[in-house]
């Protein structure tokens, strides 16, 4: 082992200069990525997604990643059986920017439904690929040929194993939009629960996460985040630092400082030991007036996306109107395992192994800020702690390339809790309001709504935090798709949905779970709850009889009878201190896809205002269902996690910078309170499949609000529903 | 100043050296012996994914420090079933499926693993409040519940 001790200064391009300085070299032993293979990563051909051995093996190679949802398992079911092999025979890479296609991020719950189907293409044009070659190496018409578990046979006998006819070798195809997919009559393999592949290790402690992945000669780091998110550092003193065993390195760019060590547990002590002095710096909004700042942002420019007939006339004539305004709070992803990458650079290449849902982009990313190619970055994905959108993952990413690429040494980053509370992206403050008239039946006459959201740049990018600090060159933020579900599912004859697009939003936004879907579905599912009230009409009733879309007519049926929902015309407060209350929410999701539908059962306790969420009610339409447990085991996440949200998340900061860093001030919520969740799933084969991994979600908030007022008749319009609000709109009446 | 400390892992001896006494055992399991089944989570005993058992005892390891569990058997997941059978708990989850992402798993495994040590059949609220202090941002905590109840049955 080398034991020298050494100081440089660096300059990388960019702007500011970088200190670093070695204690101990640590071993030179340096762990070599696999080489990338010679292989496609177009999407638009067969060899961008499969690879048959020559004993038969079926290797898929995904661009949608697992992020704990279990499409590993759905992706290999719908190749090996478009394919025609045992599912045990199919292995998946997944998000490998050397070996994967570019498939986009995995988020907008479409992975299924727009992965899944590119991969059920290229495997459909594969099969026929292999039926042309088999018909040439028997001698058979090709409808004379059957296919089994990958060996395709001709009468009398003569048959053939793909291993036989491919293996080894690439297909050179391009992907056949018209090539035959299997009839879903046909399937063995799709539409069964196939248990999970990756269980089995996660229980028993051998699964390699992220956060276990380690290169022989890895380095540790942590990063010392400023006090005031955009404070600048002045000096640092990383004496004491350095008298800590197997201290290594200080690594400054711009206002970026990290510790690096050999032990995981000395970079916490050097990081911890490095005394650094920064700038004052309190741009954030005053918390307690978050809705006002929001209200008061410059709008960049108010966008139509719904429009039917003249609302601002139906208005004025309606003989009823009803106004209310909805906040929702700033959410923060709270993955349970902090973010966490390794990084190596070497001879000018960069490798990148990270959680990240968006290997593709992040490569493109990485290379921007280290004024590199993106051919020389590679990005590898390997699962981490469950994500549900763009949390902390690519920052990681980021800090660990930064820090590798100075020191020339694999290091690995991984974040602290403060870490991740405290920088991950998040999901923006939203306010809307919503307008109706009603005329004088109880008709809705007009809708208008109005959601104040972060404006989108044209990019995906969430900037990098790594870019930010040190002053590298990075792109803008994007929030996600936040506008969808404004527009409605009812047929009023007037309706209004406008987004306001804000020039700032406090806190860097990305999109977490089901973005401004769920927001959004929440304010409208919500008033159209109020207006029911206010016609006197059963809210279930009331959205039936709004409703022309057959499917969605059948679902709200299914609704009916799962949840044995009987009508009511008007909310009569249940007496006694603790009142039972249910409600009813309903989604098609982004007006374009999956059908939920969903009944809460609450009780409100009138003494203390606390909500208990008893046992939700799901009825789920997503086309045809690749794997039913699986489905069911994403309804349940969504429902369980979106009830934490609602009753109890907020992200709560001073003027500087997060501070609810811990699960202390960010509470979550727990088993005593998790509800039963019953599941009425509609399958249909025939149909295409639809995203599963967000819609159940955006209808979680508003069932519980309805549900609080059967039980109380208060209306909550402000998301989270503390016991404090709840008590505070009881007293108010 | 490094000291050496013995530790016993999973039944076998483990001879380490630690700079600091006072380093959580869950950097001496993690880094030094190469476990993958404990997770660092929080480092603040606030969620459980870092669960391990010393002398028997559910244990968070991100706060306990590592020159107390010298000479005291430690067990983590990858120690928890004996000889070639899994655990009634491992069993249970695989056939609940009850894994999302399977990061907080190791700490549901763990604390339930202890709790069914102590009572035999446990009620549901029971298994809620053994469990309430690990954290899980999946959701899956409705099959969590049912794979321990099947636990306990099998057990
Ligand atoms: S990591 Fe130990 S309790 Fe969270
Ligand atoms: S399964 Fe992902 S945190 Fe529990």
């Amino acid at each position: 082992m080398l034991q020298t001790r050494i100081s440089r200064r660096h300059v990388l391009k960019g702007s500011g200069a970088l200190v670093v300085s070695f204690a101990i070299a640590p071993s030179l032993a340096n762990a070599q990525a696999k080489p990338p293979m010679a292989k496609t990563v177009a999407v638009d051909q067969v060899d961008g997604f499969i690879a048959i051995d020559a004993k038969g093996a079926v290797t898929l190679y995904s661009g949608k990643v697992d992020l704990g949802t279990g499409v590993r398992t759905a992706l290999a079911q719908i190749a090996a059986e478009e394919l025609s092999v045992p599912f045990e025979r199919v292995d998946v890479v997944q998000g490998d920017t050397a070996l994967t296609p570019d498939q986009g991020i995995t988020w907008g719950s479409l992975t299924i439904q727009a992965g899944g189907m590119q991969v059920r293409q290229a495997c459909a044009t594969a099969r026929a690929a292999l039926i042309e070659m088999a018909a040439k190496r028997l001698g058979a018409p090709k409808d004379a040929l059957a296919i089994k578990d990958g060996r395709i046979a001709a009468k009398g006998g003569k048959a053939v194993s793909y291993g036989q006819l491919i293996g080894g070798k690439r297909f050179d195809l391009k992907v056949d939009a018209k090539a035959p997919v299997k009839s879903p009559a046909s399937y063995t393999i799709v539409g069964k629960s196939v248990p999970r592949t990756d269980i089995p290790a996660k229980v028993i402690g051998t699964f390699t996460y992220m956060q276990d992945f380690r290169l022989p000669g890895m380095l540790q780091a942590r990063v010392v985040r400023p006090p005031a998110m955009k404070a600048e550092l002045v000096s640092f003193d990383d004496a004491d630092a350095k008298k800590i065993p197997g201290y290594v390195a200080t690594v400054r760019k711009g206002n970026f400082l990290a510790a690096v060590a050999r032990g995981e547990w000395a970079a916490i002590r050097a990081a911890g030991a490095i005394k650094a002095k920064w700038s004052d710096w309190a741009g954030l909004p005053d918390a307690a007036k978050l809705w006002d700042h929001v209200r008061a942002t410059k709008a960049v420019k108010d966008e139509v996306f719904q429009k039917v007939g003249d609302t601002d006339a139906a208005m004025k004539t309606g003989a009823k109107t009803l106004s209310a305004v909805y906040d929702f709070a700033i959410h923060t992803h709270g993955s349970i395992g902090p973010s966490c990458a390794v990084a190596e650079f070497k001879a000018g290449k960069l490798t990148v192994w990270t959680a990240s849902q968006a290997t593709h982009l992040l490569r493109k990313q990485l290379a921007k800020m280290l004024d590199l190619t993106p051919e020389d970055v590679r990005c590898i994905y390997i699962e981490g702690s469950g994500c549900y959108g763009r949390n902390g993952h690519e920052d990681a990413a980021a800090d660990a390339a930064l820090i590798a690429k100075e020191l020339g040494k694999p290091v690995r980053v991984q974040w602290s809790r403060a870490d991740e509370h405290g920088w991950d992206p998040k999901g923006p403050p939203t306010l809307l309001e919503h307008k109706a008239a009603l005329d004088d039946k109880g008709n809705v006459a007009a809708w208008e709504s109005l959601v104040y959201i972060p404006d989108r740049p044209k990019g995906f990018e969430v900037t990098l935090v790594a870019a930010e600090l040190s002053g590298l060159p990075k792109d803008s933020a994007f929030p996600g798709n936040i506008h969808q579900s404004l527009a409605i599912p009812y047929s009023f004859p007037n309706v209004k949905a406008t987004a306001r697009w804000l020039s700032e939003t406090p806190f860097k936004p990305s999109w977490i779970r089901t973005p401004g879907r769920m927001q959004n579905t929440y304010a409208n599912e919500c008033f159209i709850d109020e207006l029911a009230a206010a016609a006197g009409v059963d809210p279930l009733e009331f959205r039936r009889r709004n409703l022309k879309d057959p499917r969605g007519l059948e679902l709200l049926e299914r609704l009916t009878k799962l949840a044995e929902w009987k009508p009511k015309s008007a909310a009569a407060p249940a007496a006694g201190d603790v009142a039972k209350g249910r409600g009813v929410s309903y989604i098609k999701y982004e007006l374009v896809r999956t059908y939920v539908g969903v009944v809460a059962d609450v009780t409100v306790d009138r003494k203390s205002g606390k909500i208990k969420v008893e046992r939700f009610f799901v009825a789920h339409d997503c086309g045809q269902i690749i794997n039913p447990d699986g489905l069911k085991n994403q309804i349940e996440g969504n429902v369980v996690q979106t009830v934490s949200r609602t009753l109890m998340e907020e992200l709560k900061f001073s003027r500087s910078a997060v501070t609810s860093l811990d699960w202390e001030s960010y509470p979550i919520l727990t088993f005593p309170d998790v509800p039963d969740v019953v599941i009425d799933l509609i399958d249909r084969p025939n149909e295409r499949p639809w995203g599963a991994g967000e819609p159940a979600a955006a209808v979680v908030p508003s069932a519980i609000a309805n549900a609080v007022f059967d039980a109380v008749g208060v209306r909550l319009r402000s998301v989270p529903f503390t016991p404090e609000k709840v008590l505070a709109a009881l007293k108010k009446g | 100043m490094a000291t050496s400390l013995n530790l016993r892992v999973n039944g076998r001896a483990r001879r380490i050296r630690v700079d600091d006494p006072q380093m959580p055992l869950l950097y001496a399991l993690r880094d030094d012996l190469g476990l993958k089944g404990p997770h660092f989570g929080c480092g603040l005993a606030q969620c459980g994914a870092c669960t391990v058992h010393v002398a028997g005892e559910a244990v968070r390891s991100c706060r306990f420090p590592v020159a107390d569990a010298a000479n005291k058997p430690v067990t983590t997941l990858e120690g928890l079933s004996t000889g070639k059978k899994l655990h009634p708990l491992q069993q249970a989850f695989i056939a609940e499926q009850a894994v999302q992402c399977g990061y907080c798993i190791n700490g549901m495994i763990m604390q339930a693993a202890a709790l069914l040590a102590k009572h035999r059949r446990p009620s549901d609220a029971a298994i809620k409040q053994a469990l309430a202090g690990n954290l899980c941002r999946c959701g899956t905590h409705v099959r969590i519940v049912r794979a321990v109840k099947r636990a306990a049955a099998m057990g």
